[in-house]
């Protein structure tokens, strides 16, 4: 079994052979730690791999298929996880280093089913500092190369989980997304990326950024693969009191046949997110669009017209969120502290040396958006815009049942491009209503530019109706997907 | 005392003006936003779990368990209830604070514009509630040396703030407030509030005015005023203090005063100016908190008759006074087993007599044996009939206590003590005529003192001869009546 075979097998695939005895989840997990060693030093997608971790998990899982105990619908299958979820007895950092050395004590609700369902955590991969950024180059530890051009970034927050899936170091990895962090990392990378509906999957475990946008999702390679994730980690928690207690449906089965007749399917083009991005990307979304109408799908133009709100809404919710969910690490009880001779300057000192630029950039303008007397006129404005946000978006699903748009305006950026902070974060323009909405959201590649980087189309769905986006995103990925081809970027390797 | 007659003069011309925000601890098992278990003195940082550590990642789970205990004091102060209310966080950094916020309500409480009944010298007196909202406990900081500890055990505990209205005039009546309110959540059971414990605890808001002055004075926050009686010291010490300052010409600061109960007096702690900034916006991570109607009725059908109702109902239906009907009202255990006596008693039974037996004989057996009216070891229903006894003529007020102590300390009934003792009061005119026959003819001086000497004190001589010679059991009236006619005035 040489590294590069099993790389880029797919969840289901690596799981079948597993359960099937073809392969065991040890030589699985042998092959996968050979191949990040070869390959992750120009990558950098890695901040800890957890070998002996995995190998035991390995072990486990062989000896349950040994035993003739059903070893799991993952069984064997290597994940890595972005590393804002809380692994046990695994540093969990938050790509800061005021986390740096903290141990959890406790499993994300996520990280436990996954265990539960014989998934590997293979280990924890890089992303922005607290996932506050576009290319994780606010990583306090690293820079994440993409895999497909090793000079530009692989996207943001969760940079190390689409680079890590796109150079085949994991079957998937599961991400955190605000405000686009999973679906624009996933276009960047030419990998699967699905937000879900807020609520869907628990946020018990997850290093919050924004508590009212946050939600965990899988990156992937196949719009399939995806759907195994999803319906592995999905599901009423609660410990989680935004939870969602909806019944989770077997996502698989909306690729089943006849799901690529979409006859009936009202595909939604939002004029908003039409009027600026590369010719290339254009390109590209219209060569998806054009699929789906082969495919039986109507095309129907449309507005939300508060779209151009969601950008100053998202900026004033975000910040303010994170600067509360990150008062709490003072130095007090975990990670670092610099010490100082009294109370104050030690929160100051530690505070000022744990957090990183944007981090410290986006409490200061949290802390301002939520001062005593401003509280209505920034974030209970915001929150106004998402209402009127939310009720653009009912309009429009009472019109059509999906919603198709680039996932980004441009394809990967080189690393320093964006040289000011409201340029980095004009990358998320398409992204970040679907969080303040509320609405899952799915990224499929759908081809390479000329200078072959990948372009992500998204499509965003009614509230809990994942299973759309999965069937229309799998008709994407099977006419205008990048089929075989692999990242350039890994040479020979790859 | 001096002091307070120097501050009755200064009360003449001066006003003061009290708002009270007091914590009551709600007596649940487990936190407020986790399953950690609530218990007081267990080792620090014992009861605590990922959540009440604030460790990345956790989130708070509401204990439905702390609203019905809240509704219930929501209820009985008349207040109105929010269908739907919602958490707050509220920011500041301190160690014994985990997630560098409080969780709170801020701008939508749980209840609001209620009101409490104080009971205040022989009536009551109505004291308007701003507000009633939930809240999480931070945890404990000690300070030893130069090094400080903090102990997480409390951090997340239930706590109710219930903040009145700014209308409070005077120390007794911040005092009473206090015991009322100490009262009202112990008989509604939704809080043991020890004070020793921390589970209720008091910041005052003090001002003064001239007398007739429609502005309110600039006011000053007194922390730390965790007993009856240092409420009351630390309210007065402050008028004072106030009053002083603006008869010397000055200005009052608004600050925060940190009360000093081993050297009565308080002490600056920050001024506004340094005050924080509590950021305050709606926790995005729990939804708002909603009461239905099925609640509201169930809290409705079991809510007991309140303190303050009951004080004016003794007064009223049975003619008991002021000062018993609030010792009746003090523990909601003592009324129960009052009224649980009346409902036993047949007749037309005096809730008077009842109340008397109840708060000497009974109370005071209690005391002695240092049991809880809870556990008395005398039902209600054996006391009326211990009353019923002497009400009847059949024994004597004073043989009627002998029998409570009887039948207090072996738990025999009054009747069967009776019996056996043979105790049963005469009445009987023929023998009681015989009986005083037989003492004339024995003090033959006496009785001549008493009839042709007009020594008017003989008579008592002669009562008790009756009695010794019954051993008490003699019928006082009718021995009365019939001395009277036997030595012939």
């Amino acid at each position: 079994m040489t590294p590069a075979s099993t790389a880029y097998w797919s969840v289901a695939d690596t799981a079948g052979r597993v359960a099937a005895g073809e392969i065991t989840a040890t030589q699985i997990v042998e092959a996968t730690l050979a191949r990040i060693e070869a390959i992750d030093g120009r990558l950098g997608a890695f901040l800890a791999v957890d070998a002996a971790g995995a190998r035991a998990a390995a072990a486990d899982v062989d000896q349950r298929r040994a035993a003739n105990l059903p070893p799991g619908p993952l069984a064997g299958v290597p994940i890595a996880l972005k590393d804002v979820l809380v692994t046990r007895g695994l540093a969990t950092t938050a790509g800061s280093k005021i986390l740096a050395g903290w141990i959890p004590p406790y499993d994300a609700h996520v990280v436990e089913k996954l265990r539960a369902a014989g998934a590997i955590i293979i280990g924890k991969v890089n992303c922005d500092e607290f996932a506050m950024g576009s290319s994780t180059e606010n990583s306090a530890y690293q820079p994440t190369r993409n895999p497909w051009d090793l000079a530009r970034v692989p996207g943001g927050s969760s940079g190390g989980s689409s680079a890590a899936v796109a150079a085949g170091l994991c079957a998937a990895s599961l991400g955190t997304d605000t405000g686009g962090s999973i679906r624009q990392p996933a276009a960047f990378c030419g990998v699967v990326g699905m937000k879900p509906t807020y609520g869907r999957v628990s946020r018990w475990g997850v290093v919050a950024f924004a508590s009212s946008l946050d939600q965990v999702g899988p990156l992937t390679r196949t719009v399939a693969d995806a759907a195994l994730v999803l319906e592995a980690i999905a599901g009423f928690d609660p410990r989680d009191s935004t939870s969602l207690d909806a019944p989770v449906p077997r996502f698989i089965d909306a690729l089943k046949p006849p799901a690529g007749d979409l006859r009936g399917l009202r595909v939604g083009l939002p004029q908003e997110y039409y009027e600026a991005m590369d010719d290339e990307v254009r390109a590209g979304i219209a060569r998806a669009a054009a699929a789906l109408i082969e495919h039986g799908a109507e095309m129907i133009e449309l507005s939300l017209p508060h779209t151009r709100l969601a950008l100053p809404a998202y900026y004033l919710v975000a910040p303010a969120e994170a600067s509360s969910n990150l008062a709490r690490f003072d130095g007090v009880r975990y990670g670092q502290r610099v010490s100082a001779p009294d109370l104050v300057d030690m929160y100051g000192k530690t505070r000022d040396a744990g957090f990183g630029p944007e981090v410290k950039r986006r409490i200061m303008l949290g802390t301002y958006a939520l001062r005593s007397g401003y509280y209505d006129a920034y974030y209970k404005k915001a929150q106004q815009v998402r209402t009127l946000i939310k009720r653009d978006f009912d309009r429009a699903f009472q019109y059509c049942d999906v919603l198709l748009t680039p996932t980004t305006p441009t394809p990967a950026f080189p690393f320093g491009a964006k040289a000011t902070p409201v340029e980095m974060y004009q990358a998320d323009v398409f992204t970040l209503s679907c969080n303040l909405a509320g609405l899952p959201g799915i990224s499929v590649p759908c081809g390479l530019t000329g200078d072959g980087l990948p372009i992500g189309a998204q499509l965003l769905g009614r509230p809990l109706d994942e299973a759309t986006l999965l069937r229309v995103g799998a008709i994407i990925e099977a006419t205008v997907g990048l089929g075989d081809r692999r990242p350039a970027g890994i040479g020979g390797l790859a | 005392m001096t002091e307070s007659r120097q501050l009755r003069a200064l009360l003449e011309v001066w006003e003061p003006v009290i708002g009270l925000e007091i914590h009551v601890q709600l007596a649940t098992r487990s936190k407020i936003f986790s399953p950690s278990a609530i218990e007081f003195g267990a080792p620090p940082n014992s009861l605590t779990d990922p959540l009440v550590l604030g460790l990345p990642g956790t989130l708070p789970v509401f204990n439905r368990e702390v609203l019905a205990l809240a509704l219930r004091l929501g209820i009985a102060t008349s207040s109105q209830i929010r269908a739907k209310s919602r958490f707050a966080r509220k920011h500041y950094f301190y160690p014994d604070l985990p997630k560098g916020y409080q969780i709170s309500q801020f701008d939508e409480p749980l209840c609001e514009n209620g009101h409490l009944d104080v009971i205040i010298g022989g009536g009551l007196k109505r004291v308007k509630l701003q507000r009633i909202h939930l809240e999480e406990d931070a945890g404990k900081t000690t300070h030893v040396g130069v090094s400080s500890h903090v102990d997480l055990n409390r951090a997340g505990v239930p706590l109710v703030e219930v903040v009145t209205a700014p209308e409070i005039g005077s120390v007794e009546e911040a005092g009473e407030f206090m015991r009322s309110l100490h009262r009202l959540v112990r008989w509604l059971e939704i809080s043991e509030a020890d004070m020793e414990k921390g589970q209720l605890r008091c910041d005052a808001n003090v001002s003064v005015r001239l007398r007739g002055e429609d502005r309110l004075g600039t006011r000053t926050e007194l922390k730390n005023i965790n007993s009856f009686r240092f409420v009351e010291n630390a309210i007065e010490n402050e008028i004072v203090r106030q009053i002083r300052i603006l008869e010397a010409g000055g200005r009052i600061t608004r600050e925060t005063r940190l009360w000093d109960a081993e050297r009565g007096q308080s002490q600056s702690m920050r001024s506004k100016e340094e005050a924080n900034d509590y950021r305050y916006f709606p926790d995005p991570d729990l939804p708002p908190m909603v009461v239905d109607g099925a609640m509201m009725g169930s809290i409705l059908r079991t809510l007991p008759e309140l303190p303050s109702v009951r004080f004016d109902r003794y007064q009223r239906a049975h003619g008991i006074s002021p000062i018993d009907a609030r010792t009746l009202v003090s523990e909601r255990a003592l009324a129960d087993f009052f009224d649980a006596t009346v409902a036993a008693h047949p007749g037309e039974a005096s809730g008077r007599t009842i109340a008397n037996w109840v708060l000497t004989e009974l109370l005071g057996a209690l005391r002695a044996s240092g049991l809880p009216v809870a556990r008395s070891p005398m039902s209600p229903a054996t006391l009326s009939a211990l009353i019923a006894l002497v009400e009847s003529g059949t024994i004597s007020g004073k043989i009627g206590k002998e029998i409570f102590e009887e039948s207090y300390r072996t738990g025999e009934a009054p009747a069967a003590i009776l019996e056996r003792s043979g105790a049963s009061q005469i009445s009987d005119v023929a023998v009681l005529w015989e009986i005083i026959n037989r003492v004339v003819a024995a003090n033959p001086k006496q009785a001549e003192a008493y009839t042709v000497g007009g020594k008017d004190g003989l008579f008592g001589f002669f009562v008790g001869a009756v009695m010794k010679e019954t051993k008490g059991r003699a019928n006082p009236v009718i021995t009365s009546d019939l001395l009277h006619k036997r030595l012939g005035r």
